[in-house]
């Protein structure tokens, strides 16, 4: 999908709800292999996919390739077999700056350490993607605290970083993650640098704005507990995707 | 400490070896030039002073006078005292070699009174000649260096200036007992008078004192005897006025080698402060596990002394090379004149290299000090939390040390109006200092302030790297200290330098009026003109005519070199650059019917004189009462020099000879035939014969060889500077590729990355130039109106060169966000999937 094209569906100010059975991410037989040597698979065959407005986690032991998928998802990491596709663009033979810019319209991100700038107050944070998209000043401000007030810190726009809790600094990173209005949003750990109090807040928070925003969500975690509240729950293999919960429906 | 803690501070210096080696060659530059400049001075000194005590002998003391002497009556009357054992008469005069540069030393003595007194100065003749070879009015012997300097193809002849004409010697013998360096010539006494034109005329007595007199005694005894404008004095004296006369220049060189040494300090603390920042949770598990304050602090001293220690020792091995370098190329000379034509050696000084050692470590340890005390106010809880490196980025050096700065800048001001202190602007230095310190201090809030003045952009790679700087002011100490410092030192040098160089040609302008000149020699050398060549002067087709200067020494203050005398004519009105008083030479208000002196701005610094006051001159051995009429700007003569005139010189002293002519032709007259026919009359060997726009290009390349020297330096310390940006962006990256990674997930491309930093390192040094642009203008103030004054006694207009200022403030800026960028390229080309990974 281009940015054109993106824009167009997505009027500006309103949260369009996509077909739940609209498929936003969709990965077939995608295969990776580490140039070790000798070369190591690390996985295979995966296959997946994620509607508007669903939400599904992936679980696994350490060193299966949970992160490695997700950055392929992102298209930071090349694949080494298989297709992905997001909305209707296949990530496969897209240039580094393609991605950049596919990344900018159409991913949001929330990381385990939160990555929240220091030198930027809350609202300037999360209004960053909306700058890179080109969009500046008072429209860029408005969506920012609107989407602050969304994750509850409306009044602390012009706070600095450092005067936050963990929990609330992963509020500001879901706040970022959504506030260009993504199709897919990824979430490496979200919870892992949290007590669990705090944690399964943020998480439903997270997987909330999720499903209001229509965005497929893709979570990686450890947490059973966690993984539990998405829709659906794979676990990844070395032999591919094996989806271990359904739909609560 | 023990040693396994020593290795592991030690060994974090070997973890980050670009900026260790960056900080360490910093140091060894500074060191190495400051010791450098030392040694070549030191040596130059002893040899000079080595040849002056060999000259001396046995003396206890010594007559002297300026090199236009006085009656040989006082040594007769002298040598009948009592007080007095030997006297040794003594007339010395610089021999202009016709053709050749430089002149040689040419020592007129007694040869029975020399054996006594000054036995290094005995000639030996070779053995073909006879034994008193040395009472011949012919000959002369020569040391072994003047062989080499004065002798061309005629070996056994040689050949001296002598007014305009010219004199042969054989060359009957050596001089073995002069010093290795040693270039002169020794002569009978009488001879030497003949031959030069000084009949009846000595420049010296060495005198040993009869047993039992005390060198006071016979200094209080023998000097009412003495004429005016002679001097009793012992002959360690001279070797005091050269070490006085040159040390002024010899210290100004030095404080450049100090701000390179200091800018070396500033690149310790960029390294260390962001080494330390980087290591907070490792200083905090040290901590944690046990380690009291004290000995981390000492641990990360350490660090910046074995980098300083490193530094200075590489100096060492380097100044000792730039110096061997310097003997082997220019001599004894660092480009000022003073000891031209020594060639002084190597020496090794224990103590000279244990203090520059002993700088070199003082700079890393000062380096280190900031940032080790930083490291141990830290809490170890919060120090183990994930971002306490970046906070401390954000939170270190925030503050502008507002009151600090202001301190530093009243004390600079009130260090400007500190007199010297014996012959050095002390006050100066210091004041420079103190502007350097004020510098960096409002560096944090000049980049706030300029981010509040810039707040323009609405690109995202501005606003991040405008949200860094203005959030992280203390980014710019750690970059830009060694920015403000270099960029001050290197634009108080270029205005200095410009203002120098454009008062120098404007002066020029002023004291070369006439169409040619005419010069035989200067000051205290032997050529000269006598009424006959000043006629043939006269005489010579298309002159319409001529004025003549008489240049001649007198002592005015003991311990002091000697003054220059200028016998000239003045109520012409040309050629005396007036900065106060008038050229008229009656005065309204005068009613002391004395004749005028014009004082030049030194000799009327060191005389402590203004227009209306008294002056007395020796002249003749009589002292003479003159008013000073004005003072003007001379950037010749740094002894001083007086101005009287032509007649009343005459009139005075009797003396008829003439140094320089200056002629203005007939209107119509090609300057350039009148030069020809003036070389026809004199030889061109004999006679300078130049016109003001050669003497003026002359003169200017002179200049710019003498401060080529600076240029050097200052290049120097702008690489240093550069170096600090290049560190600093280059272990910011790296603390921050988790900042980076996270940009490149939101959908920032490489490139952007890279003009992001190259953003923020165009912005640091844009603020760190503009500070040091405008510290550098109060340096160079200083330099001009304190320093300068202070040491040269010589005033100069302020003349700032925008321009080239301007191309080189952006030229710098452009080259420091080319460095930032390329140093933090490692932050770019790394995975952003690793870097999103660590938990910074």
């Amino acid at each position: 999908m281009t940015r054109a094209e993106y824009k167009r569906r997505r009027p500006s100010g309103t949260f369009r709800v996509y077909d739940s059975l609209e498929s936003m991410l969709k990965i077939a037989q995608l295969g990776k292999t580490l140039a070790t040597a000798p070369p190591r698979k690390l996985f295979e065959l995966l296959s997946m996919e994620v509607g508007a407005g669903e939400c599904v986690a992936i679980i696994g032991e350490s060193g299966v390739g949970k992160s490695t998928l997700l950055n392929c998802l992102a298209g930071l990491e090349p694949v080494s077999s298989g297709s992905i596709r997001v909305g209707d663009t296949e990530l496969a033979g897209l240039g580094d700056d393609a991605l950049s810019q596919l990344r900018r319209d159409c991913f949001g991100f929330v990381f385990q350490a939160f990555h929240v700038l220091p030198h930027l107050t809350l609202l300037q944070n999360v209004a960053v993607p909306l700058w890179l998209q080109g969009r500046h000043g008072a429209e860029a401000d408005r969506c920012a605290q609107h989407m602050l007030e969304r994750v509850g810190l409306g009044t602390r726009a012009h706070d600095w970083p450092r005067e936050l809790s963990g929990g609330e600094l992963q509020r500001v990173a879901i706040a970022r993650a959504l506030v260009h209005r993504p199709i897919v949003v990824l979430a490496d750990e979200p919870t892992g640098n949290l007590d669990p109090a705090r944690a399964m807040d943020v998480l439903d928070l997270l997987l909330s704005s999720i499903r209001d925003g229509g965005a497929a969500g893709v979570l990686v975690t450890h947490s059973h507990a966690a993984a539990r509240r998405a829709d659906r729950v794979f676990e990844l293999r070395q032999d591919g995707l094996v989806q271990v919960m359904a739909a609560a429906q | 400490m023990n040693p396994a803690l020593v290795r592991l501070f030690a060994a974090s210096l070997g973890r980050r070896r670009l900026a260790t080696a960056l900080a360490l060659f910093a140091i060894a530059l500074g060191v190495a030039l400051g010791l450098a400049v030392q040694l070549i001075h030191e040596a130059a000194l002893d040899e000079f002073g080595r040849g002056m005590r060999e000259l001396a002998g046995e003396a206890d003391l010594q007559v002297r006078s300026g090199r236009v002497g006085f009656d040989e009556q006082l040594y007769l009357t002298l040598a009948l005292r009592p007080e007095i054992a030997e006297a040794s008469p003594v007339l010395e005069l610089d021999a202009r070699l016709p053709g050749r540069a430089g002149t040689l030393r040419i020592l007129g003595i007694d040869l029975f009174r020399v054996a006594h007194v000054q036995p290094a100065l005995m000639p030996v003749a070779d053995d073909r000649d006879a034994r008193f070879a040395g009472l011949q009015p012919d000959t002369i012997f020569l040391s072994a260096a003047a062989q080499d300097k004065a002798m061309g193809k005629g070996r056994g002849v040689l050949r001296v200036q002598s007014g305009v004409k010219v004199v042969a010697f054989r060359v009957a013998g050596t001089v073995p007992g002069a010093g290795v360096g040693q270039a002169l010539g020794v002569m009978d006494i009488a001879a030497a008078q003949e031959a030069f034109g000084q009949v009846g005329r000595l420049t010296r007595i060495d005198l040993k004192l009869a047993p039992g007199v005390s060198r006071e005694q016979a200094v209080t005894r023998l000097s009412p005897l003495l004429p005016a404008g002679i001097s009793l004095s012992q002959p360690e004296a001279s070797g005091t006025e050269a070490a006085a006369l040159s040390r002024a220049y010899r210290v100004n060189l030095t404080m450049l080698a100090a701000i390179a040494l200091l800018t070396g300090g500033f690149l310790v603390f960029s390294t260390q402060w962001l080494s330390v920042v980087r290591r907070r949770r490792e200083f905090a598990l040290f901590r944690a596990l046990g380690m009291n304050r004290g000995t981390l602090l000492r641990g990360l001293l350490l660090e910046g002394a074995i980098t300083g220690l490193a530094g200075g020792l590489a100096g060492i091995a380097l100044g000792h090379l730039f110096a061997a370098l310097a003997f082997r190329l220019i001599g004894g000379d660092l480009g000022a004149g003073y000891f031209e034509g020594l060639r002084p050696s190597l020496q090794f000084s224990p103590g000279v290299i244990g203090f520059y050692t002993a700088l070199g470590v003082a700079a890393g340890i000062a380096g280190a000090w900031l940032p080790a005390h930083d490291a141990t106010l830290m809490g170890p809880a919060s120090g183990l939390k994930a971002g306490a490196a970046e906070a401390a980025v954000l939170g270190g050096m925030k503050e502008s040390r507002g009151r600090g700065a202001l301190a530093c800048f009243g004390l600079g001001l009130f260090a400007c109006l500190l007199p010297p202190f014996g012959g050095i602007p002390v006050g100066g230095y210091v004041a420079v200092a103190l502007a350097l310190a004020c510098a960096v201090m409002v560096l944090p809030w000049a980049t706030r302030f300029s981010m509040q003045v810039l707040n323009v952009g609405r690109g995202v790679v501005w606003r991040l790297a405008h949200a860094r700087l203005a959030a992280a002011p203390g980014q710019a100490v750690v970059a830009g200290a060694g920015v403000v410092a270099s960029v001050a030192l290197a634009v108080s040098m270029a205005i200095m330098v410009s203002s120098f160089r454009v008062s120098v040609d404007d002066w020029l302008g002023t004291v070369l009026p006439a169409d040619l000149y005419l010069r035989a020699s200067s000051a205290g050398a032997s050529g000269f003109f006598d009424a006959d060549a000043l006629k043939l002067v006269e005489n010579t087709p298309g002159v319409a005519f001529i004025d003549t200067v008489r240049a001649t020494e007198v002592r005015l203050i003991d311990g002091r070199p000697p003054v220059t005398l200028i016998a000239r004519e003045v109520s012409r009105g040309w050629g005396l650059p007036l900065v106060s008083g008038s050229l008229s030479a009656h005065q309204r208000d005068d009613s002391t019917g004395l004749p005028p002196a014009w004082l030049s701005e030194a000799a009327a610094d060191m005389l402590q004189l203004a227009p209306g006051s008294t002056l007395s001159l020796p002249i003749a051995g009589r002292m003479n009462l003159f008013r000073v009429a004005g003072v003007w700007r001379d950037y010749a003569r740094q002894n001083g020099a007086v101005v009287i005139g032509r007649d009343v010189y005459r009139q005075l002293s009797g003396d008829l000879k003439v140094n320089d002519v200056a002629i203005r032709v007939v209107a119509g007259t090609s300057v350039d035939e009148v030069a020809l026919a003036l070389r026809e009359v004199f030889s061109d060997d004999l006679v300078d014969i130049a016109m003001p726009g050669e003497i003026r290009k002359l003169s200017l390349e002179i200049f710019d060889r003498t401060f080529l020297v600076t240029y050097l330096m200052e290049a120097v310390a702008i690489m240093i500077g550069l170096f600090g940006i290049a560190s600093t962006f280059a272990a910011l990256s790296t603390a921050r590729k988790g900042e980076f990674g996270m940009l490149r997930h939101l959908g920032m491309t490489r490139a952007e990355i890279g003009r992001l930093i190259a953003l923020e390192g165009g912005l640091t040094a844009a603020v760190g130039v503009g500070v040091g642009v405008v510290a550098g203008g109060g340096i160079a103030w200083i330099l001009i109106e304190v320093v300068n004054r202070q040491s040269f006694h010589w005033s100069m207009d302020i003349h700032v060169p925008y321009a080239g200022l301007a191309a080189f403030s952006l030229g710098l800026v452009v080259l420091a966000a080319m460095v930032a960028r390329v140093a933090g390229y490692r932050a770019m080309r790394q995975s952003a999937v690793l870097a999103v990974r660590e938990d910074w």
